[in-house]
């Protein structure tokens, strides 16, 4: 490994640090408030997860998701902080294909989007037609 | 139980298992599971679904501070990565296939191999190995601060790492957890991974594995908010802590405790698998 790109290397980790700390803290955050509601809501209500059912499709998909957060349902938003703290990695590995190009790196970056794609399929569209 | 008392408990369990994972080095995931399914009566893919969520929290809050010291490689982990999140995807929808007790006893036998893997004393590596042809081409060797200077190390056995690395990625994928013992079987033993190298870059693949599962969990609808939450937060808060004390404690008896606790949990695990009772 030459001298430069060891730099380069140990730059785009530390900047890869910092952002997945960022996306845990703020998806804790989100969770953190949805709790509140859902608690003050619901928190005398039984809790049962004895029987599995499956969680509604407004629960299931990114989109659903989106539509009940901002509903204000509090179920929908702690659901938007998990699928906040889902996306981190991808962020991270979105971010790590900039930073093989920028070193000139093609196969890196070739690995890079492999990764990338296998992440998005699983949260995008591993729900449709299985 | 009301949802109140519920998500309290709930809370302060999986704190206790982030703080003690992270105290011991051996994961909080591990007990996670069998502490919801067991003691919480918790079906086991809500159990799992929930697991792997707190498993991407830890490894990005951990990756943070790790970075910093320069010991892990993007490189090997980057390559890697496409290895254990194909095999994550493939665990994962295995997991809706495989029986509900068969994934009990899968899981109660990962928990004793864990524990085995704590307790054996670090394998001793030849310090100046010769390049291998393969992993110089994928640009895999690289040095990390040691004393004064740099060490450098070459990596060996890359397609034997590969593809136990994919074995990790659908360990993962179906029962919810880090993998933390195979990724240490394939970077340590098959590919002579120096061991600051090895446990710094697997974290950080950790997170990536585990998105690439919880994605699958997500849209099967095994993602129940109530629950993830104070799995999540505990397990968070927990590690977090639990990071910060590690310094100032003294873990051998700690880990001594834990594996007890492990093999305890696995044998349950098998147990009640094998009575069709989870």
């Amino acid at each position: 490994m030459s001298q430069t790109q060891a730099w380069t290397d140990r730059k785009i980790e530390s900047i890869v640090g910092n952002l997945l700390r960022a996306g845990v803290l703020s998806s804790a955050l989100i969770v953190l408030c949805g709790a509140v509601i859902y608690l003050a809501r619901h928190g005398f209500s039984p809790a049962d997860y004895r029987v599995f059912r499956g969680e509604p499709t407004g629960l299931k998909s990114v989109r659903g998701i989106v539509r009940d957060a901002f509903s204000l349902h509090s179920r929908g938003i702690i659901q938007l902080g998990l699928l906040c703290l889902m996306a981190t990695p991808v962020a991270r590995v979105a971010f790590s294909v900039w930073g093989f190009a920028e070193e000139h790196d093609r196969m890196y970056v070739s690995f890079t989007v492999v990764v990338l794609l296998i992440l998005l399929y699983s949260l995008l569209g591993s729900g449709l037609g299985f | 139980m009301n949802i109140l008392e519920f998500t309290l408990l709930v809370w302060a369990g999986s704190f206790v298992a982030g703080l003690l994972g992270a105290l011991t080095g051996l994961g909080g995931g591990v007990i996670l599971v069998p502490l919801l399914t067991l003691f919480f009566k918790v079906d086991i893919r809500y159990a799992i679904g929930a697991s792997l969520v707190s498993v991407i929290a830890t490894s990005s809050g951990a990756a943070a501070a790790y970075v910093k010291e320069g010991y892990s490689n993007i490189r090997i982990g980057m390559f890697l990565e496409i290895a254990t999140t194909l095999g994550a995807l493939l665990g994962a929808f295995l997991a809706a296939i495989v029986p509900v007790n068969a994934l009990a006893i899968i899981f109660g036998l990962v928990l004793l191999y864990s524990a085995y893997l704590s307790r054996k004393p670090r394998p001793h590596f030849e310090r100046h190995l010769p390049p291998d042809a393969l992993a110089t081409r994928l640009r895999l060797n690289g040095s990390f601060p040691e004393g004064e200077g740099l060490r450098s190390y070459n990596v060996q056995g890359v397609p034997a790492g590969f593809s136990l690395m994919f074995g990790a990625g659908a360990l993962s994928g179906l029962l919810g957890i880090g993998s933390g013992a195979v990724k240490v079987l394939a970077m340590d033993q098959a590919m002579k991974i120096p061991f600051k190298v090895s446990t710094t870059t697997s974290n950080f693949m950790i997170g990536v594995t585990a998105a690439a599962s919880a994605g699958v969990y997500l849209n099967r609808g095994y993602v129940d908010p109530g629950l993830a939450m104070p799995v999540m937060l505990g397990v968070l808060v927990g590690s977090l802590l639990g990071t910060r004390i590690l310094i100032r404690v003294e873990t051998r008896w700690l880990r001594l405790v834990f594996s007890a606790v492990i093999v305890i949990l696995g044998i349950q695990m098998i147990y009640q698998g094998l009575g069709g009772r989870i």
